[in-house]
């Protein structure tokens, strides 16, 4: 039977996605990483449990609240409404920025680990060869951090392309625009056509085992930090 | 670089149930040969060493560097800014790049940059020809070393500084790193800050001396004048000893000995192949000077110096006494360290004025 035209839509609407997230993801969650990776303020712990939060919150609660400050009534909404961009929800960036949220642990863990396995060593002998704190992290700090990276657009990519419950709350079902994946199996389930759940279901199945599969692998080869969601 | 090294540290921290630690030293460095800092682990040697170079804060610092000020009451110039070089206990190697890209990394930010000559002879000087292209991981403990110390002295500093860079290596690699730390010191024409707690690496190395125990400065001067002290809280032990600048004035093949002018005398000591008129030093063990009231030729020891006892000193074991002599010339003295028992000190009525003779029974050539 293979993939209808609305499959293909679906699946080229999520890589679309998780490929957005996960650059922008690794834009703001670098800096966020670095700084849980090096500060020593008090507000580190709450930071830290902030980002964390979508791994143990439903991802309608999370949905729920982003509806809520997205809207044409929230905060947010209200600000987007005044620049003339309109309101967020039911739309590709309204997923785009609650995927963001909702993945921000797997890109900042990784990295923030690589960034404290790395110690303070690196950097002080970089800081005596005349290197100044942005030579520092750009020559140092990021390359030897490079393993964390991989394993957080990694998770970052395969947890966006898993989303369902806060894409539903804040997204809806509409063709091209929010149906993703995970929806359009939904859809079919919904409508009791299992064949056709079964052939995205499967090919999902497929895709999140070479995921970790790839990920497990190039953490053994790359044993020397520590790093990592999965790991931990 | 000429100019003294003005450093005046304080700090303090609390840690668990410990007592904490607290630095608090005040001491001018020479600006020039390699300064030891010694003392036992925990005695704040490596504290003093990275708050001179930056890398800690000192509750209160004035740091002065041949005329520039590196930190006072109101400036702090951060470790980037400081013309200095540092290697660190262990291999602090950039491990995503080669042993070249480690070096370039240094060449590249060196003000002023290096000379091509320069760099070349660097990596000449501490062997890494064949080393170039492996990383750090491809790399022995000592080739490391090597690597990190030619790094340090390509960013062009004018102060090197170096925390035990032999204490992660062992026995073996040390030999193999030494040469090219006395190579270092004749190389270059850069003041050395050199941290240990290996009596054996400070006398071969050093020209100046810091003791330093507990956080605060005990002893300060030329490392001869510094070792030769029985007052120091310093506990030697067995190592307790003196090291002497000489120049060998003969080499016997026949015997394979070599004839060695110290300030006051002579010894002959093993060839240890250094040609005639080189400057050598010369290294004695308390233990293995012994005393005699006369000079006897029936002996097997071949050094025997007329000396003075000068003091006499408590050692750690309470069977034995360490007792300074100088040995004197016409225009120049030495002093040397023996140690004895108290039960042959009190037979021999030896006391600080009495003259004696020194039986040296073996002194090694250290470098």
């Amino acid at each position: 039977m293979g993939f209808s035209e609305a499959d293909w839509q679906a699946i080229w609407l999520t890589l679309r996605l998780a490929s957005t997230v996960t650059v922008l993801l690794l834009l703001i969650g670098t800096p966020i990483a670095w700084w849980l990776a090096t500060t020593v303020s008090r507000w580190k712990g709450p930071l830290a449990a902030l980002v964390a939060l979508p791994l143990v919150l439903p991802p309608s609660v999370l949905g729920f609240y982003l509806l809520l400050l997205m809207g044409p009534s929230g905060p947010v909404g209200k600000l987007t409404g005044a620049l003339g961009l309109g309101t967020l929800p039911f739309t590709f960036w309204g997923l785009v920025i609650a995927s963001i949220f909702y993945s921000m642990p797997f890109v900042v863990q990784p990295i923030q680990n690589a960034m404290e396995s790395m110690g303070r060593r690196p950097l002080e002998a970089a800081a005596t060869l005349r290197a100044g704190p942005w030579d520092r992290f750009f020559t140092v700090v990021l390359p030897l951090s490079k393993p964390g990276f991989v394993s957080a657009a990694i998770l970052g990519f395969a947890h966006t392309v898993g989303e369902f419950g806060v894409i539903l709350m804040i997204g809806g079902n509409i063709p091209g625009e929010t149906r993703v994946v995970s929806v359009q199996i939904y859809d079919y389930v919904e409508n009791t056509e299992y064949a056709r759940a079964h052939w995205l279901a499967g090919s999902m199945l497929l895709f999140s085992f070479a995921v970790l599969l790839s990920v497990h692998l190039f953490r053994q080869r790359d044993a020397r930090s520590a790093i990592g969601v999965l790991g931990r | 670089m000429s100019g003294d090294i003005d450093a005046r540290f304080q700090l303090a921290w609390v840690e668990g149930e410990d007592d904490g630690f607290s630095l608090d030293i005040d001491v001018r460095i020479p600006g020039r040969g390699i300064t030891a800092i010694f003392g036992p682990s925990g005695s704040g040697k490596t504290t003093l060493l990275r708050c001179i170079a930056g890398l800690q804060r000192a509750d209160r610092g004035h740091l002065r560097v041949g005329g520039e000020t590196w930190q006072d009451r109101r400036h702090f110039l951060p470790a980037h800014r400081r013309p200095l070089g540092y290697v660190f206990q262990e291999s602090s190697l950039f491990a995503h790049l080669t042993a070249r890209g480690n070096l370039d990394y240094a060449i590249r930010r060196a003000r002023p940059a290096p000379a091509r000559e320069q760099a070349e002879r660097v990596v000449a000087l501490m062997g890494l020809a064949p080393l170039l292209d492996r990383r750090p991981q491809q790399l022995s403990g000592g080739e490391r070393q090597r690597v990190a110390i030619a790094r340090a002295l390509l960013v062009s500093p004018q102060l090197l500084l170096m925390d035990e860079p032999l204490a992660s290596l062992d026995a073996a690699r040390k030999q193999e790193i030494m040469p090219f730390l006395e190579r270092l010191r004749s190389g270059f024409d850069l003041p050395i800050l050199y941290v240990s707690h290996s009596v054996d690496e400070v006398a071969r190395l050093a020209d100046h001396l810091l003791v330093l125990e507990r956080g605060r400065l005990v002893a300060s001067g030329p490392l001869s004048q510094v070792l030769g002290r029985l007052d120091l809280p310093l506990r030697l032990g067995e190592d307790t000893g003196v090291v002497l600048d000489g120049r060998v004035l003969e080499r016997d093949a026949h015997w394979g000995l070599a004839r060695v002018a110290f300030d006051g005398g002579e010894l002959w000591l093993r060839d240890s192949g250094d040609t005639v008129g080189q400057g050598i030093r010369v290294r004695i063990l308390a233990r293995d000077v012994s005393l005699a009231l006369e000079s006897h030729s029936d002996t097997s020891i071949l050094n025997r110096l007329p000396a003075t006892v000068v003091e006499m000193a408590d050692d750690a074991d309470r069977a034995m006494l360490l007792v300074r002599l100088r040995i004197a010339g016409k225009e120049r003295e030495s002093d040397v360290v023996a140690r004895l028992t108290r039960r042959s000190v009190d037979h021999l009525r030896i006391a600080p004025g009495k003259s004696v003779w020194a039986q040296v029974k073996s002194a090694a050539i250290v470098k």
